[in-house]
């Protein structure tokens, strides 16, 4: 590991993480994302850019989120004190908003008049929908008509919050066939339209600005842990698809090197060559997908395969950039669990500390003890409890009574 | 640059005539019947050959190129059967050149040098990656100069006076005009629009300038073959692959390509001929 690296300097001015991320994209979309570079250039360094998002995180998402002790749950594993960033709390019950809510305000910046999205599980494009609700504009989110079945409350959340809800039906008719219906769109209406991204990834700077707008997770966490317990965590813990809420949390901690990064991929029936998991570092390669160099899952020839999860969040095939990165350098570490490892770890949750957690963060759950143990008692971890799990009751009742 | 290219661009200045170019889908609707309409399409007057490689993922096209490449995986087709379907198209046609076309991530698993010499070997002339755009083509690039392979560059309606000479540079063989902001096969060319982009372009380089992406109709090929120096037509042709294959008679899309072909090369053809007697 290289010790002298201000990690937190990433990515360089190509959209680089070392060999990850860049720019792989048509033509027609490089004049639109230098032009989207040079306008979140010009918006971070605004103050009142940065007023602006103080005040909507403040008075419409509720920030900050608490750092609450998970007491319970810390003795039931008599390791590490656990505690839970509570980004479910947050106004749409999950941290996908903190995103939206930077991106919106950007797009207004830039003045852009129409956006879209693409949705896996629901949850960004309710986040979407909210936030164009919110600012008076039109909104298309683009879904698998796989998943527009499969996630029905959250297809008529988004129409209700005044979105137009578009089944795609090319490839398998999920996430990453969304995310390319979406770009095909941005691709036809360059002119008014603005792509709101929900993960970070996609070509650069899309990356670069989720996780920065993600990052209040982890420097609201920091200073809360140092409040509280006057020193840094010894773990800082969150469930990794795209990877969005995991950067949030680690980037603020990612030059702390006494602090472990750790993430947890979505093992779905376990890693092996049947490709039924969506973990694309523990079992894919570096490849070019939605316009970047990262972790996929894919066949010898390059294809892309559908992978799977029980969290339609976490069920894509690739993973952001940085989180390459971070793990091939070693600053990150990334384990995963199972379907039914996140399953029981739900069901714990729900016990111990009464708190319904999404079956996303009951991933990070699942290893949570074991980290927790690991470390050992006095030891300090901060898990993110990135969504709540209302959307996710009638998935796992269903998937109990399977397994009896 | 590729001489087949080279030569095949100098004939049809010495013609005074825009070349035709065809787009098919390798391994659409299977290997062999792909292999018999990319042996068809010369003698029906497509000057230029663009074989498209199938990926799972083709964000830049359209829904006739979408399904094309979805038959394409779905009877075993890969990068490597590509290459292998131009090796057989060399046994009989050594005049015709053939640009490869499609997305990154198949090349990336196959590796930059060992993708562009098995293209060389296979007798391919030209690479046309659409998600490698010239901030991000540095490897490819290295590896078509080493092997003679021409990298062609997309310009398009968004690609503006300040950011030409980056796509430009580098490139050989011709440059592809993508005529519509958008994916392929879908919006219509304005040919207005496009004559002023092709002037555009050729003031700042010596290379030729095909145009495609809203190219679908004898019309409107002969407005573009007026300004441009080839035409392409991809979706037009895709599409009489998947209507034989809707028929259940694929066996007969090589023959609806080929009659396709001839009615679009013609109007390709006659264009500056017809302007020259309005004239």
């Amino acid at each position: 590991m290289d010790a002298r690296r201000n990690w937190q300097d990433l990515p360089d001015e190509n959209g680089r993480f070392g060999a990850y991320g860049g720019r792989y994209v048509a033509e027609t979309l490089m004049p639109l994302i230098l032009d989207l570079d040079r306008a979140y250039r010009a918006a971070k360094a605004s103050n009142e850019f940065q007023a602006e998002m103080d005040y909507f995180w403040r008075d419409y998402v509720g920030r900050p989120s608490p750092l609450y002790f998970a007491e319970r749950l810390t003795d039931h594993f008599g390791g590490a004190k656990i505690y839970f960033k509570r980004d479910e709390l947050n106004h749409t019950g999950a941290h996908k908003i903190n995103n939206c809510l930077g991106q919106i305000l950007l797009a207004r910046r830039m003045g852009k008049t129409r956006i879209i999205a693409e949705t896996g599980a629901g949850q960004h494009g309710v986040a979407t929908a909210t936030v164009c609700a919110r600012f008076g504009l039109p909104c298309v989110v683009f879904m698998g008509a796989t998943d527009v079945a499969r996630q029905s409350p959250n297809v008529f959340r988004m129409k209700l919050l005044g979105a137009e809800v578009r089944p795609v039906t090319s490839g398998a008719a999920t996430l990453k066939d969304a995310m390319n219906e979406a770009l095909r769109d941005w691709v036809t209406n360059v002119h008014d339209t603005f792509y709101i991204i929900g993960t970070a990834a996609g070509p650069h700077p899309y990356p670069e600005l989720v996780r920065d707008f993600q990052s209040i997770i982890g420097k609201e966490a920091r200073e809360q842990i140092l409040e509280r317990e006057g020193r840094l965590p010894d773990a800082v813990v969150a469930c990794v698809g795209g990877g969005s809420n995991a950067i949030g949390l680690f980037h603020p901690f990612v030059n702390d090197e006494s602090v472990q990064l750790i993430g947890v991929e979505a093992a779905g029936h376990g890693i092996d060559d049947r490709f039924e998991h969506s973990a694309a570092i523990n079992g894919g390669r570096p490849g070019v997908l939605h316009g970047n160099r990262t972790y996929l899952l894919q066949n010898a020839d390059g294809q892309i395969l559908e992978g799977h999860s029980i969290s339609a969040g976490l069920d894509y095939p690739g993973v952001g950039p940085e989180h390459a990165y971070l793990n091939d350098i070693g600053r990150a570490r990334y384990l995963s669990a199972t379907d039914n490892e996140a399953l029981d770890a739900f069901q714990l949750c729900a016990r111990l500390e009464g708190i319904i957690p999404a079956l996303e963060p009951s991933h990070a759950l699942a290893r949570i003890g074991e980290i927790a143990k690991e470390i050992g008692k006095g030891g300090l971890v901060i898990m993110n409890l990135c969504g709540r799990g209302d959307k996710d009751v009638f998935t796992v009742s269903e998937a109990l009574e399977k397994r009896g | 640059m590729s001489e087949r290219l080279a030569k095949c661009f100098a004939d049809l200045k010495t013609s005074n005539r825009a070349g035709f170019v065809a787009y098919v889908m390798a391994s659409d609707p299977d290997h062999e019947t792909s292999l018999d309409i990319l042996r068809a399409l010369p003698g029906a007057g497509a000057d230029i050959i663009e074989l498209g490689f199938p990926f799972t993922d083709p964000m830049a096209d359209g829904p006739s190129i979408q399904l094309a490449a979805q038959r394409a995986l779905k009877s075993g087709g890969s990068l490597r059967s590509a290459l292998k379907l131009v090796e057989r198209f060399r046994e009989t046609n050594q005049n015709t050149p053939i640009i490869l076309m499609g997305y990154a991530n198949p090349i990336e698993q196959m590796g930059y040098d060992g993708f562009a010499s098995h293209a060389r070997e296979a007798g391919a002339d030209g690479v046309i990656i659409v998600d490698l755009p010239p901030e991000e083509d540095a490897e490819l690039r290295t590896q078509t100069a080493k092997t003679g392979l021409s990298l062609i560059r997309l310009a398009t309606p968004t690609t503006d006076a300040a950011r030409l000479p980056k796509v430009l540079e580098g490139a050989s063989g011709f440059v592809y005009y993508v005529s519509v902001a958008g994916v392929t096969g879908v919006k219509a060319a304005q040919s207005g629009a496009v004559a002023s982009a092709v002037a555009r372009i050729r003031g700042a380089t010596q290379l030729p300038i095909a145009v495609g992406f809203g190219v679908r109709t004898p019309e409107a090929a002969s407005a573009i073959a007026r300004e441009a120096d080839a035409v392409v037509v991809g979706s037009a042709l895709v599409d009489c692959v998947t209507r034989a294959v809707e028929e259940n008679k694929a066996q007969d899309a090589p023959g609806r390509v080929e009659r396709l072909v001839q009615t679009l090369s013609a109007a390709v053809r006659g264009a500056r001929k017809k302007e020259g007697a309005d004239a």
